[in-house]
């Protein structure tokens, strides 16, 4: 484990780092500042970062907790990283659905196949 | 950090009578410009909810749009000037909760927001919040000074018993 901190459990497996979330709702302003401070000093730190983002037990999130994951989502990509979302429920996706954000963010059912749809180094473009 | 005030518009209390659908009594929160108290105002209003069973799809959206709500008004409304308050008015229903959120700001002409969905606009890190207030409530009316905002949810539950009762008798 590479560290965790309060709101966020981040693991490694090879060159693959896993963000899983400790709680439940991803609402109050100041924690998804919080949030997405960890989240860039992570892409930051990493050549071409392949990152997953499991939202596994998380079943509330605020329009404020988009801008974060868009922020992020840039971040990977100046980075010429790649950036997954997985294990959304059902109700958060509809979120993404009616935001259009299913369409910018690879978003996939479980980590398994999140961690298949990554590609490799050399094909890589920034995604 | 102020206290949350809570006041009842109509004294007599009456015993709740699921198959009414106009005794809810009008309650009022003042409370002050702080992002995290919004939490105690959903709480509050969700407990309501739960009474009359609304659907766990109505409880999730009626969070989400307060949330929005509140967020723009401690945020664009208030300037997160924690001198100022947020006044949330609510009244919850067997059949219906609507709930007014308003600030101290100067409002603001809703139609004039961009489309957040846009090409142009997709990667903007802001400016959703009316977007999901719109797609999770039933209705959604701005004041004519756009300080403002009053969110309306049916019951679903109740809709999909009276639904069953046309379908099957």
């Amino acid at each position: 484990m590479l560290q965790d901190a309060a709101r966020l459990k981040i693991t490694r497996d090879g060159e693959i780092v896993l963000v899983e979330f400790t709680h439940r709702k991803i609402l109050d302003e100041a924690n998804i500042a919080e949030i997405g401070d960890q989240l860039v000093a992570l892409v930051e730190n990493e050549h071409r970062p392949k990152v997953i983002i499991s939202f596994a037990g998380v079943d509330h999130l605020s329009s404020a907790a988009l801008g974060t994951l868009i922020t992020v989502n840039n971040k990977v990509r100046n980075h010429d990283g790649q950036l997954r979302l997985c294990n959304i429920h059902p109700q958060i996706f509809e979120v993404f659905v009616i935001t259009k954000l299913n369409k910018l963010f690879r978003i996939y059912p479980t980590i398994k196949e999140a961690k298949e749809s990554f590609e490799p180094q050399s094909k890589q473009s920034a995604v | 950090m102020g206290r949350m005030r809570l006041e009842k518009t109509t004294a007599a209390r009456r015993p709740v009578d699921p198959s009414s659908t106009s005794h809810g009594l009008w309650c009022r929160l003042e409370i002050p410009s702080d992002p995290k108290r919004v939490e105690e105002v959903e709480e509050t209003i969700l407990s309501q909810c739960q009474r009359y069973s609304f659907t766990d799809r109505d409880l999730f959206a009626l969070k989400l749009a307060i949330d929005e709500a509140f967020a723009n008004a401690v945020k664009h409304g208030n300037r997160c000037d924690c001198d100022k308050h947020v006044r949330i008015k609510y009244r919850v229903t067997p059949r219906r909760a609507d709930v007014v959120v308003e600030d101290d700001g100067p409002g603001f002409n809703p139609a004039s927001l961009p489309d957040p969905t846009s090409d142009q606009h997709i990667e903007c890190t802001h400016g959703r919040g009316i977007l999901l207030m719109r797609a999770f409530m039933n209705n959604v009316v701005f004041s004519p000074s756009g300080n403002s905002v009053t969110l309306t949810k049916f019951n679903d539950s109740i809709r999909n018993k009276t639904e069953h009762s046309i379908a099957f008798g």
